[in-house]
């Protein structure tokens, strides 16, 4: 086991009832780095992030996080921890000033450390001139931007951010995800969990969550040459006829669509694949452009979630 | 420690008063209680309406219709030509009251085996029967032997409210249903609000243990439960005149212990919903039983043996006793220290169930 690792997860479950929520899953989170969880609605990212911070008990295999045994040791670790949960929980009916008060008062900060850090964080996330207003009355980024003021008032070692961003516009987004960078550069580590393929290549460790298995793991680079399947790209006018034509095809495994052109993911093991592609669609009579590229974090993410997405032709179990 | 629990109570204040609606609630519902209760149910019932019918038409008939009028107890409205008539009006919920005068009148009236007159009384209003029925226990008017003399059998004292005033009875115990139904309430919305709105997801990864988030949570109310004791307490003393007999330190300490009760209640509630109105909803089961089985509204000794040992259960049932016990009858303390304890085991059960089941997890 590594040392230097803030979070590590062996065989981690959690079972609802009969639903198997997150599944056998094993994770090593580096310290001072941005860990990201990239998974569709209901792949477990949430139910994952709960059992780090020891909100949820595991049903089936062991976490520690930095060093201390979830959920056993949880009152431990909470002055370490921030956690900025999916939904806006700090107190609308409170202004912004009262809800950081509240929160450094109920993480022990003595008076002038409170003050100097209310301060320091107001400065840092542009809460200064909204301080008076009430929470409930600010914007999507204002929100964010306090619920990670408050996550980080305490200075923890570890940040765990349950889908930060998903509410919140680009701007807000690129803004936000400048000060994790910042964080990050003050040791601080960060578990990330969204659905947006940008940030999730933004990240310095990637994992992919399917019906709560991590299905993939590594840096975003690597997962994208190391991708187990070749990319080809066409650009056809009929791109309805082409995708029919590549779905007859045994060795194409999904094809999606990004805007005019289609991404068609091939067994790895098929020969020529630009070629073969090619000659599917002459035989079929439709024109088009074909050309083998480099994948995408979107091609990763498809090809690691099962091929779901574009139905493979003998029907591959979704 | 402390910090986190001012810092929790503090919080609660602020949302408090920033709540309309709420803060309304805590003064708007003990105000209108005791005006309703003081004012509008009053047992003492006056001004039934009551219609006659004179069979008999003599002088001294119509002497009698006069006499009962001046009891104030009756309002006469038109005289009905027959006792068929006057039934149909009181089927029709136009009377309350019928007064047959037979045509054998004056023969009864020197007889004192049979009644002189008959009282037809409208049974299904509980109130009204009992008054009507209080007024065939008259004394016939006095007039020097118009009637065969009738001795008072029983003479009846009313102790500790000589003037037998409905408010003086209902208002030391409406303190008690009051926070019964505010106490609950407030500390089970409270805390599901935040479970409902996220916050406690939030709360729960802080270090705040789970018995300073309750304490901060509870504390205000303690405060907000003896300020509607206070305020029903002077407004019973100057609209009603309601009496206090015992020591005021005495009364506030008793208050104290049923509101730390109720507020158990409300947690263990809180403790098992999920969303707000489930709160209400519960809160409501438990109201309702502690109104009707507590002795505020019927004699405790008068109900059947499986509703005395529900109202055993009820912190309501034993307030009630206390606080009639010292504001009325100038009771103290160690006069009422049964029912002093079987509040305290309420208050530690049900604060042992919250405490098992208030964990800071979510599952």
């Amino acid at each position: 086991m590594n040392g230097d690792a803030a979070i590590v997860a062996r065989g981690l479950t959690r079972r609802f009832g009969r639903l198997v929520a997150v599944n056998g899953v094993n994770l090593e989170v580096p310290r001072a780095r941005i860990f990201g969880f990239l998974g569709p609605n209901g792949s477990g990212k949430s139910t994952t992030i709960r059992m780090l911070c020891g909100l949820l008990e595991p049903s089936d295999g062991s976490v520690d996080v930095l060093g201390y045994r979830m959920p056993q040791d949880a009152e431990k670790l909470r002055s370490k921890l921030g956690y900025m949960t999916q939904r806006f929980s700090l107190w609308d009916d409170l202004t912004v000033l009262e809800n950081l008060e509240f929160i450094a008062q109920v993480f022990g900060l003595p008076g002038h450390d409170r003050r100097r850090r209310i301060e320091e964080t107001a400065g840092e996330y542009g809460l200064g001139p909204i301080l008076r207003q009430r929470a409930g009355t600010l914007s999507g980024g204002q929100r964010q931007r306090l619920a990670l003021a408050a996550a980080t008032l305490h200075e923890p070692e570890l940040l765990l951010l349950d889908e930060p961003t998903s509410a919140v516009d680009p701007q807000s987004r690129r803004d936000f995800w400048e000060s994790l960078f910042a964080l990050v550069h003050r040791g601080i580590t960060i578990l990330v969990s969204t659905h947006y393929m940008d940030e999730a290549e933004r990240c310095h460790r990637l994992g992919i969550l399917a019906e709560g298995r991590l299905v993939a793991e590594g840096v975003p680079q690597d997962l994208m040459h190391g991708i187990p399947a070749a990319v080809i790209e066409v650009e056809a006018v009929d791109t309805a006829g082409a995708r029919r034509a590549l779905a007859a095809d045994p060795a194409v495994r999904s094809v999606a669509q990004l805007g005019l052109r289609l991404h068609a993911l091939l067994d790895p093991d098929a020969a020529s694949p630009a070629e073969r592609v090619r000659g599917r669609l002459r035989s079929a009579g439709i024109e088009a452009q074909v050309e083998a590229v480099g994948a995408s974090l979107e091609d990763v993410f498809v090809a690691a979630t099962g091929f779901r997405d574009g139905l493979g032709p003998q029907g591959r179990p979704a | 420690m402390f910090e986190r629990i001012f810092a929790v109570m503090q919080k609660e204040l602020r949302q408090l008063a920033r709540d309309r609606v709420t803060f309304g609630m805590i003064v708007g519902i003990p105000l209108m209680q005791i005006l309703l209760f003081g004012y509008a149910i009053n047992f003492d019932v006056r001004g039934l309406r009551a219609a006659v019918v004179d069979e008999a038409g003599t002088s001294l008939s119509r002497a009698l219709v006069g006499d009962l009028q001046a009891t104030g107890v009756i309002v006469l409205q038109d005289p009905s030509p027959s006792v068929a008539d006057l039934r149909r009006r009181i089927d029709s919920g136009e009377l309350s009251v019928g007064i047959v005068i037979p045509a054998d009148f004056e023969r009864r009236r020197l007889q004192s085996d049979r009644a002189v007159v008959q009282l037809l009384v409208d049974g299904s209003e509980p109130m009204v029967d009992s008054v009507a029925r209080g007024l065939a226990s008259l004394p016939p008017p006095v007039r020097d032997g118009l009637y065969a003399p009738r001795t008072k059998f029983f003479e009846v004292y009313t102790e500790y409210n000589p003037e037998r005033r409905t408010a003086v009875q209902v208002v030391p115990a409406l303190i008690g249903v009051i926070l019964n139904m505010t106490m609950v309430i407030f500390t089970a919305a409270a805390i599901v609000r935040e479970r409902e709105r996220g916050n406690l997801e939030l709360l729960i990864t802080t270090p705040i243990r789970s018995w300073e988030l309750m304490a901060g949570k509870l504390l205000p109310y303690v405060f907000i439960g003896l300020l509607q004791t206070t305020l029903v307490l002077v407004v019973g003393m100057l609209l009603f005149d309601v009496p206090v007999n015992g020591s005021l330190l005495q009364f506030y300490l008793a208050a104290a212990l049923f509101i730390a009760a109720t507020l158990t209640l409300g947690l263990v509630i809180s403790t098992l919903a999920a969303t707000q109105l489930q709160a209400f909803q519960m809160a409501f089961v438990t109201l309702l039983p502690s109104i009707l089985l507590s002795g505020f509204v019927f004699p405790f000794d008068g109900m059947p043996k499986p509703a005395q040992w529900i109202a055993q259960a009820l912190p309501l049932t034993h307030f009630v006793e206390m606080i009639r016990g010292i504001v009325l009858r100038g009771a103290h303390l160690a006069d009422l220290k049964v029912q002093a304890a079987k509040l305290a085991v309420f208050l530690a059960v049900a604060l042992a169930i919250a405490t098992r089941r208030f964990r800071k997890r979510l599952d």
